[in-house]
């Protein structure tokens, strides 16, 4: 590995837009992922983190804007340009995804084979080989088992090889997708909310396996989570987006002081938007309801985000920072209304 | 709540008493149904009047055997399966782990079974007799054995649902048939050919079809057969259209001997005089089909071999991967365009083996054999036997095509239904009975777990409820 390759980040992306008919997913994103670390993308619920996720390996095609991937060799890929499983298979970028997709009915073992497919496929002389039944597959065949059995190790799943996927718990599915995806030997892992659904022993266990396969291997990692506790405690970096567009990018004890991530993300409760908006005299919510505003008026997703010490920020962020604006706006729009832009990314507003 | 229990309890004191009630339920339903069907038929008499036949003493049978079978399934099967089922439980858990004899090598005794049957037949009825049961229950069912597991690749392992199989057959087929007659070529050459040839319609097939998935894909391959089947009709100059091509040339003993009477090479005149008189041999067609027998076993297993070694090799797995989730399998880095070409490629393969040993063995093909009928029934045996599993696809083409077989050796039939009964005309409503039988009863067809093709401490099957069928 160069020197300069260090400095250089393992992912850039620039300008990335994606728009789905007349819906902005992702509207001028640019951010930069660096090299042997671990960054978060967060963002509340519908703010396009697994878009951009699925703009990175390859399932859609990004309207405009420009994802670079830079090997450890120095070799460059540009992301959006490759069919998907070439992002994988060259550019060395696996991914997991939100909703487990496994192969559940091949055991354990056989899924972190599949994963190992072209390295496989090379030493069995394209099926030729392998169907006449040389050695030179067989011993490819061994080291392949002997990687799957590393990983198996590494995600604590040894003793379940040879169950079918299907029949591990959540938690073990889970780890066993990270392991499938380390198994193609990537540079750059990325995970579409990995602790979703975890317990908070079986989310300890999954710090340690991330926290193992980026010291021992060197590799990246881009995760989106939710759960703040893991964000806070293993990332690097952290991106957060609303609408679409960045709000807040740095270490995880700058975004969390960001006023504007606050309100976007962990700071307000749509309930509090709405109390607040009441107060001032909002006409949309003075219309709606003539008692005090029902739970249901606003989208209620975020408020399921708001866990441990990030909490205690709700109180500062309150009554101070709210602005009266309909209740779809961007929060941190109204923020930066409020307190007057400083910051060179600037929301336009909600994206519709 | 209470006429449930009612009838439980009623069940529990007598099964006689309730299964004389569900038998008299059945006979009125039977009754009801079969009214119409069997005890009226509505004929011409000589002067071109309809007139109105009843055949009452059918239909009682009818009815009878309908309400003697539900007695004695009341009676009897029920409460012997309730007890088996009660008394199953705790042996199951003892005898799993130590397999006995037969069971470990099953597949060896199965194979020795299929090498040794012509020979059993040979000694049991004659020469001659031989023929039927060779012919009929070997080769016939074989050639659909080998068809089922060239599907099972498509089907089974890849999750493809390819409803026009029979294309690639007869590509094999008239492949053969084609350069065997106008060329001479021998069968030895062709048989590869007509592989390669099927395969290469596979991939033609394939590119379109990679987009689309479940009944879309089904749709298009349905399409395919028929497509091909028209082709073979209307290109008259080349395949002589519904006429068909005959004299299509036999297969040699890889040009040693040959099974035609009037050649200087049969094999009576080219095998050592001693060994003719010494089992008394005469001039039969016997020879021939025993040949085909084992020729068509040969390749039934090499069918099988292929596919077992395919399933272990990174492409194999990469088909049953792609079964189980297309998406996860494009984000692993396999490039599942080529890995759907290769198993439709290798899939119409066999399936183009097969059609060339087919038009070999009858000497004359028609497109008329195939017909989307024959692409139902190949898959019909997949489905049945259990998609993915060899030996349960096996078994299922037995039951189905030499089930179809038996029925046409059942004339005893005859002296229940009468003398204009024929019971071969019954195959395919027999055929449906025992799929929707099968199907009830083993919802994943006869073997539904599947075997893993690795594993660290010890192989153990995949329940069917893990497995998925595929997307199309």
């Amino acid at each position: 590995m160069a020197d300069t390759n260090l400095q250089t980040p393992i992912l850039s992306v620039e300008h990335l837009s994606m728009k789905f008919g007349g819906l902005v997913a992702i509207g001028d994103l640019s951010f930069t992922a660096p090299r042997g670390e671990i960054t978060a993308l967060i963002g509340p619920n519908g703010a396009g983190k697994t878009t951009v996720f699925n703009c990175i390996t390859g399932f859609y095609k990004p309207t405009e804007g420009m994802i670079t991937m830079t090997r450890q060799s120095g070799e460059k890929f540009l992301l959006e340009r490759l069919p998907d499983f070439q992002i994988t298979a060259k550019a060395k970028v696996a991914r997991t995804f939100q909703n487990i997709r496994l192969f559940s009915g091949m055991t354990v073992l056989e899924n972190l084979l599949v994963a190992q497919h072209n390295a496989l496929m090379r030493a069995s002389g394209f099926t030729v080989l392998g169907l006449l039944g040389l050695k030179s597959y067989k011993d490819a065949s061994r080291e392949s088992i002997e990687k799957a059995v590393y990983w198996l190790e590494k995600a604590n799943l040894i003793d379940r090889a040879d169950d079918p996927a299907g029949d591990l718990s959540y938690g073990a599915q889970r780890r066993l997708e990270i392991a499938r995806a380390m198994c193609t030997g990537p540079e750059l892992l990325c995970l579409d909310e990995p602790a979703a659904g975890l317990n908070p022993k079986e989310s300890l266990a999954l710090n340690e396996l991330l926290l193992g396969i980026r010291r021992d291997t060197g590799t990246s990692i881009l995760l989106i989570e939710h759960d703040m506790a893991v964000v806070m405690e293993i990332s690097d970096h952290v991106v957060v987006l609303e609408y679409g567009r960045k709000i807040s990018d740095g270490t995880p004890a700058s975004v969390r002081s960001d006023p504007k991530v606050i309100a976007a993300y962990l700071g307000v409760d749509d309930e509090e938007v709405t109390d607040a908006l009441v107060e001032v005299g909002d006409d949309h919510i003075l219309e709606e309801g003539d008692v005090a505003p029902p739970p249901a008026l606003g989208p209620s997703e975020t408020s399921s985000m708001f866990e441990g010490p990030i909490e205690d920020t709700v109180e500062e962020a309150g009554s101070e920072t709210i602005v009266p604006a309909s209740p779809a706006a961007s929060k941190a729009a109204q923020v930066e209304a409020q307190t007057g832009a400083t910051d060179p990314v600037k929301p336009k507003g909600p994206a519709q | 709540m209470t006429a449930i229990s009612d009838t439980t309890t009623r069940q529990a004191s007598s099964p006689y008493g309730e299964a004389a009630r569900q038998a008299l339920w059945a006979a009125l339903l039977s009754f009801g149904l079969f009214f119409f069907f069997i005890g009226l038929e509505s004929t011409q008499d000589i002067s071109n009047r309809l007139i109105l036949q009843s055949h009452w003493v059918t239909l009682a049978i009818v009815v009878a055997l309908v309400a003697l079978g539900r007695f004695l399934f009341i009676a009897f099967v029920i409460p012997a399966v309730d007890r088996r089922r009660a008394n199953r439980a705790p042996i199951a858990v003892v005898d799993e782990k130590d397999q006995s004899f037969i069971r470990r090598h099953r597949f060896k005794i199965m194979i020795a079974l299929l090498v040794l049957y012509p020979i059993f037949i040979l000694s049991t009825a004659g020469l001659q007799g031989s023929l039927k049961w060779v012919n009929n229950f070997g080769v016939q069912v074989l050639i659909y054995v080998m068809l089922a597991w060239g599907l099972n690749i498509v089907v089974g392992l890849a999750g493809l649902l390819d409803l026009g199989y029979v294309a690639f057959y007869a590509v094999g087929a008239y492949a053969y048939a084609l350069l065997g007659t106008e060329f001479g070529l021998s069968f030895w050459i062709l048989l590869p050919a007509a592989g390669i040839m099927a395969a290469f319609w596979g991939i033609i097939l394939g590119f379109p079809v990679l987009r689309l998935r479940g009944d879309y894909l089904a749709i298009v391959t349905l399409a395919f057969g028929e497509i091909i089947r028209l082709v073979l009709i209307n290109w008259r100059e080349v395949t002589n259209g519904s006429a068909g091509i005959s004299g299509i040339p036999k297969i040699t003993f890889f040009g040693l001997f040959d099974f035609n009477i009037s050649s200087p090479d049969y094999i009576l005149k080219v095998l050592p005089e001693s060994i003719v008189t010494l089992f008394a041999l005469r001039p039969s067609g016997a020879y021939y089909t025993i040949f085909l027998y084992y020729l068509i076993l040969a390749l039934a297993m090499l069918t099988a071999f292929v596919t077992i070694r395919l399933r272990r090799l990174p492409v194999g797995r990469a088909w049953e991967a792609l079964r189980e989730d297309e998406i996860a399998c494009r984000s692993l880095g396999i490039n599942t365009t080529n890995t759907k070409l290769t198993a439709f490629a290798i899939g119409a393969m066999f399936g183009g083996f097969a059609g060339a040993f087919f038009a070999a063995r009858q000497g004359f093909i028609n497109p008329e054999s195939f017909v989307f009928l024959q692409s139902a029934i190949i898959l019909a045996i997949v489905v049945l036997g259990g998609m993915g599993s060899l030996s349960g696809i096996a078994i299922a083409a037995l039951v189905m095509i030499g089930g179809m077989e038996i029925l046409r050796e059942m004339q005893f039939l005859k002296i229940v239904f009468g003398q204009s009964f024929t019971p071969e005309l019954y195959r395919m409503l027999l055929f449906g009975i025992a799929m929707v039988v099968v199907m009830v009863w083993k919802p994943r067809g006869f073997v539904g777990s599947r075997e893993p093709t690795a594993y660290l401490k010890e192989a153990r099957a995949v329940s069917s409820t893990f497995t998925k069928e595929g997307h199309g």
